[in-house]
C-alpha cells in the first residue's frame, strides 16, 4: 500500500444555493480543488461522487458521469458512491484506496447534494428514506425522530440534559460565524435553541442540522508525488469503516454507534494513534445528540460524558479537543451526501493553517467521523499535516 | 408504498410473525432469512414463530413534524418497544397521553390504520401499541 | 325462525374509540344550543375515532377478545360476517383483513354485510343459521361502524364509533340462542347513495313509520313466536339511535327502564350504528347471571329489525376479565376533543396540499 495524501481542495457555499444546479455544484467544487492542486484536468484518472440522493432528490442518476462530463473532463472513468448521509466519507475512501493500491496516481473525490429543488417537507421525508423504510418510516418514524428516540435513552441511561444538547449547537454555531462558507455563520444561544418548536421530543427544530444544497472535492495523490503539486499537501493516515443493525430498534444499546466504535477501532489502530492524539476532529452532528455520542464512540470521552463535557467547553476551539471547528453539519450546513468531503475540506485547511479566525493551535492531526442514516454506516479517517 | 411491497409483509404487520433459528433458538422480527449468530447454519432452517403481541417501551419520542401522511395524527407518540420474546421493534403509542409514557411501560399490540397509498389507493394497517396493566 | 339445533354464543367483547366530543361542543360551532339537543336526544358524549381506527381496526379489536374469552382457536373459525355501513372499501371485504389479522385464513367463508343499522344483527342470524345447519362449527359475527354525520346536520350530534364481535358456535356457550326473528319492509327514512360521504334522512320520517314500527313489530312477533311476556326477560336490548327511541319504544312495549339501563350505552357513547345492539349485548352480557334472559331488537333504516330470544348459561360466570375489558370500562377510558380536533380527525377540514 502506498502512502496517499491530498493535494488539492475545493468547496461550494453551503445553504440554498437558488440559482446553482447539481452539476454546477459539483463542478464549482472539483474545479476549486483541482485549481488548489494546480492541476488542468488532464491528469484526472478517476472521479468518485458522494452523493446521497440525487434520484430523488432532483430526479437523476448517474451522476458521476454527468459531473465529468460538464467539468469538462468527459472522458474520466467516474462512479457515483452511496451510503446515505456518509456518501461523501465513503467515495473519499475509495479514492484512498485508488490511489493506495497503486491503481490510480491522480485521483479526484467530489461530493454534491442538491437538496431544495424539493420542498423542505420532501427533503426531510428523502433525508427518512435512509430509515428502514419497511419496519421504521411505513410505521411512522421519521428521520429525527428515531434520532430523537436515541436521544432520550441517552437522557434516561446519563443523565444528559437539553442544557448539554443545546450547548452542541451553540458550540458549532460560534465556529460557523468563522466560516464564511457556513449556512448560518451566525451565534447563537442556549435559551434560543431549547425554545424553538419542537420538532421531535427531546429535539426541537435548532437540534437538528438544515437542509442544504453544497459541494466539496479533494484530489488525492501518493504521498511520494504529493510535493510536485502547487497545493500545499496533507496526508490520509488511515481510514477505518465500520457498519451496524439497519433499524435502530435492533441495536442492543441504542445510544452507542457500534459502527462509529469499530470505525474509530480501525482507523487508530492502522495509524497506531489513541484519541489524545488527535487536535481536532469534524464529527457527523446531524442532531445534537449525535455529536455527543460521537465524541464518546470516538473515545474522546467516556460514554456518558459527552454532554457534561460539552457543557464544560472541552470541545470548543482550541479547548480539549476541538469539535467541529467548521460548524459541523448543524451551522455550516448538511449538504448530504457530501457532507463527508466537506468535513475533510476542513481538516485540509486547518492542517494547512489556513483556517483563519477559526485556526486550531498547530495541529498534527485531525479526524474525520461521517455515518450513513441512523449509523448502520461510519466513516472515519484520520488526516496529518505535511511533514 | 406498492401494493406488493406491502402485501408481502401483511402476515409480520398483522400479526407478529416473526422467525425463530432452528439452531440457537433465537428469535426475530421482522423474520429473518438468516440468523446473525448461526449463520451458515441457520440458512434454510428458520421457522416462523408469531409474537405474543405484549412487551414494555424501551424509549419513546413525541412527533410534532411528521411526514405528510401522518399529518392527520400530529402529534403523535412513537416508541421502540422490546417485545416479551425479546426483539424491539418500531411502533406508535395510542390511547395514552404522552406525559404518561414512560420507559419500562407495559404495552400490547392492536391493529390500526398505519397510512393509506392516496385517499383512493389501499389502506395498510398494522401493529400500534397501547398500555396495558400487568 | 326458531333454532333446532342448540346454537349461542361462545365469546363476546366490544372496543369503542377513545375520543368523545359533547353535543354543546358541537352546537357552539353551529349557533345551536347543542346542550339542549344533547339532553333532547338524551346523549351526554358521542365516540370519535382517531384518524387510524375504522371499521377494520374495530372489529379486529373486538374479535380478538372475543376469541379469547370463547377459547377457540382461529383455525377453528370458518366463517367471519362484518355488519357496517361504513366499511373503509365500497370494493374490498372488511371480513378479509379481520380474517387475516385473526390468522382465520384461508379455511373459512367470509363477506361483509350491509343493512343500516342491523348489519351487525344480519351477521348473527348469518352464523347462526349456519351453525345450526351444521355447514359451520364456529363462527364470527361483528357490528361495527365509523359513522359519518354531515356538518351542522342533526346526525352530527350522535354519529358515533364502536363495535362488538361475537363468536357464535354449539357448544361451551356463554349464553343461547332460543329464537330469532325479523320484520323487514320497504321504508326509505335514511340512505347514503353510492359515492357520497354522508347519509341523508327522513328527519322526522325516521321515527313513528321506521324506527317505531319495525322494532314494536319485530318485538312483538318474537313475544308472539315463544309465548312470553316483556316481564319475563331479565334484560332487553334495543336499537339505540339516540337515547330517547329506545326508552320510548321499551315503555310502549312494557319493558322497564331497569330491563334496557345495562344496555342502553347511547348517553356516553352515542350511536355506534351497526355496532349499538351488538355493544349493547355485550353491556349487558357483562352484568348478566346464569339463566338470564334477554330480549334484543335491532333496526336498520331502509328498514328492518331482527330481534333475539338469549338465555345465559353457567359458562358466564368463567368469563376471565384480566384479559379482556368490560365494555364499561371501555367507555370509561376517554378523552374529550374540541369540535376542531373532531373535525380533522373527521376529515371534516383537508390537509394542505393533501
Amino acid at each position: 500500500m502506498r502512502d496517499v495524501a491530498i493535494i488539492g481542495v475545493g468547496e461550494t457555499q453551503i445553504g440554498e444555493l437558488w440559482n446553482k444546479s447539481l452539476r454546477e455544484i459539483g463542478i464549482e467544487a472539483g474545479l476549486k480543488a483541482l485549481k488548489d492542486a494546480g492541476l488542468e484536468g488532464d491528469e484526472v484518472e478517476k472521479l468518485y461522487v458522494g452523493n446521497m440522493s440525487a434520484g430523488k432528490l432532483i430526479d437523476q442518476e448517474h451522476i458521476a458521469p454527468l459531473i465529468a462530463d460538464y467539468a469538462g473532463i468527459s472522458g474520466v472513468p467516474s462512479t457515483r458512491i452511496e451510503s446515505g448521509s456518509a456518501s461523501g466519507g465513503m467515495a473519499l475512501a475509495e479514492g484512498y484506496k485508488a490511489v493506495a493500491s497503486g491503481m490510480e496516481d491522480i485521483v479526484v473525490v467530489g461530493g454534491a447534494e442538491k437538496m431544495t429543488d424539493v420542498g423542505e417537507q420532501e427533503a426531510k421525508e428523502i433525508l427518512s428514506s435512509t430509515n428502514d423504510q419497511e419496519w421504521e418510516t411505513v410505521f411512522g418514524a421519521t428521520f429525527e425522530s428515531l434520532y430523537a428516540m436515541i436521544a432520550r435513552y441517552h437522557m434516561e441511561k446519563y443523565g444528559t440534559t437539553k442544557d448539554q444538547l443545546a450547548q452542541v449547537a451553540v458550540k458549532n454555531h460560534a465556529n460557523a460565524a468563522k466560516n464564511p462558507n457556513a449556512q448560518y455563520p451566525r451565534e447563537t444561544t442556549k435559551d434560543f435553541v431549547k425554545n424553538a418548536p419542537m420538532v421531535a421530543d427531546p429535539l426541537g427544530m435548532f437540534d437538528c442540522a438544515p437542509i442544504s444544497d453544497g459541494g466539496a472535492a479533494v484530489v488525492l495523490c501518493p504521498a511520494e508525488q504529493a510535493e510536485s503539486f502547487e497545493g500545499d499537501p496533507v496526508e490520509i493516515v488511515s481510514i477505518g469503516q465500520g457498519g451496524d443493525y439497519m433499524a435502530v430498534h435492533e441495536r442492543k444499546d441504542i445510544c452507542t454507534m457500534k459502527s462509529t466504535k469499530h470505525a474509530a477501532k480501525k482507523a487508530y489502530q492502522r495509524s497506531k494513534l489513541d484519541p489524545e492524539d488527535i487536535d481536532f476532529a469534524e464529527v457527523h452532528d446531524n442532531y445534537t445528540i449525535t455529536e455527543i455520542m460521537a465524541i464518546e464512540d470516538l473515545g474522546f470521552f467516556e460514554k456518558g460524558q459527552g454532554g457534561p463535557a460539552t457543557e464544560k467547553g472541552k470541545t470548543e476551539l482550541n479547548s480539549e479537543i476541538s469539535i467541529n471547528t467548521s460548524g459541523g453539519l448543524k451551522a455550516k450546513g448538511r449538504p448530504v451526501g457530501a457532507v463527508g468531503l466537506n468535513q475533510a475540506v476542513e481538516a485540509v485547511i486547518q492542517l494547512r493553517g489556513e483556517a483563519g479566525e477559526r485556526q486550531v493551535d498547530d495541529p498534527e492531526y485531525g479526524l474525520l467521523h461521517n455515518i450513513g442514516g441512523t449509523g448502520a454506516s461510519a466513516i472515519v479517517h484520520i488526516l496529518r499535516r505535511w511533514s | 408504498m406498492p401494493i406488493p411491497r406491502f402485501w408481502r409483509e401483511i402476515e409480520q404487520r398483522y400479526k407478529g410473525i416473526g422467525s425463530r433459528c432452528k439452531n440457537c433458538g433465537e428469535i426475530y422480527f421482522p423474520p429473518r432469512k438468516v440468523c446473525p449468530e448461526c449463520r451458515r447454519e441457520s440458512f434454510q432452517n428458520m421457522e416462523e414463530y408469531e409474537l405474543e403481541g405484549t412487551g414494555e417501551v424501551v424509549t419513546y419520542t413525541e412527533i410534532h413534524e411528521p411526514h405528510q401522511e401522518f399529518e392527520m395524527l400530529s402529534p403523535y407518540i412513537l416508541a421502540i418497544v422490546e417485545m416479551d420474546e425479546g426483539v424491539r421493534l418500531t411502533g406508535h403509542l395510542v390511547n395514552v397521553d404522552y406525559d404518561e409514557v414512560e420507559s419500562g411501560m407495559r404495552v400490547e399490540a392492536s391493529m390500526r390504520k398505519l397510512g393509506e397509498e392516496s385517499p383512493k389507493g389501499l389502506i395498510y394497517y398494522g401493529y400500534k401499541f397501547w398500555p396495558i396493566d400487568d | 325462525m326458531k333454532t333446532k339445533e342448540e346454537v349461542g354464543i361462545k365469546g363476546y367483547a366490544g372496543y369503542v374509540p377513545r375520543y368523545r366530543i359533547t353535543p354543546k361542543e358541537i352546537g357552539d360551532v353551529w349557533g345551536k344550543d347543542g346542550e339542549s339537543m344533547g339532553k333532547g336526544l338524551r346523549i351526554e358524549s358521542k365516540s370519535v375515532p382517531s384518524p387510524d381506527e375504522d371499521v377494520v381496526t374495530i372489529s379486529t379489536q373486538s374479535a380478538k377478545w372475543a376469541m379469547q374469552r370463547a377459547d377457540v382457536d382461529s383455525q377453528d373459525i370458518e366463517a367471519i360476517y362484518v355488519g357496517s355501513e361504513s366499511h373503509p372499501y365500497a370494493v374490498k371485504p372488511t371480513a378479509t383483513i379481520v380474517a387475516a389479522s385473526l390468522a382465520a385464513s384461508p379455511d373459512l367463508t367470509a363477506a361483509d354485510y350491509e343493512f343500516a343499522c342491523k348489519a351487525g344483527t344480519a351477521a348473527f342470524q348469518t352464523c347462526m343459521g349456519m351453525v345450526a345447519s351444521g355447514m359451520i362449527d364456529n363462527g364470527i359475527a361483528i357490528g361495527a361502524d365509523t359513522s359519518q354525520g354531515a356538518p351542522g346536520d342533526a346526525l352530527e350530534y350522535s354519529a358515533a364509533a364502536g363495535g362488538a364481535a361475537y363468536i357464535i358456535g354449539s357448544d361451551d356457550l356463554l349464553a343461547k340462542f332460543r329464537h330469532t326473528c325479523s320484520y323487514t319492509t320497504d321504508t326509505p327514512d335514511f340512505w347514503r347513495r353510492e359515492g357520497e360521504k354522508y347519509p341523508q334522512h327522513g328527519g322526522r320520517f325516521t321515527g313513528k313509520p321506521a324506527y317505531f314500527k319495525h322494532v314494536t313489530n319485530c318485538t312483538n312477533k318474537l313475544l308472539d313466536e315463544t309465548g312470553r311476556e316483556p316481564e319475563d326477560y331479565d334484560y332487553a336490548v334495543f336499537h339505540q339511535p339516540n337515547g330517547k327511541f329506545p326508552m320510548k319504544a321499551a315503555k310502549r312495549m312494557g319493558f322497564s327502564k331497569e330491563q334496557i339501563e345495562p344496555g342502553l350505552l347511547v348517553p356516553k357513547i352515542g350511536n355506534t350504528y351497526s355496532g349499538a345492539v351488538p355493544l349493547g349485548l355485550a353491556a349487558t352480557l357483562d352484568h348478566a347471571e346464569p339463566g338470564d334472559e334477554i330480549l334484543v331488537t335491532s333496526y336498520g333504516s331502509g328498514a328492518g329489525s331482527d330481534s333475539f330470544d338469549i338465555e345465559v348459561t353457567e359458562n358466564i360466570v368463567k368469563i376471565d376479565d384480566e384479559n379482556v375489558p368490560r365494555i364499561e370500562e371501555i367507555i370509561a377510558d376517554n378523552e374529550f376533543i374540541s369540535y376542531s380536533v373532531y373535525a380533522k380527525y373527521r376529515e371534516k377540514i383537508s390537509e394542505g396540499g393533501a
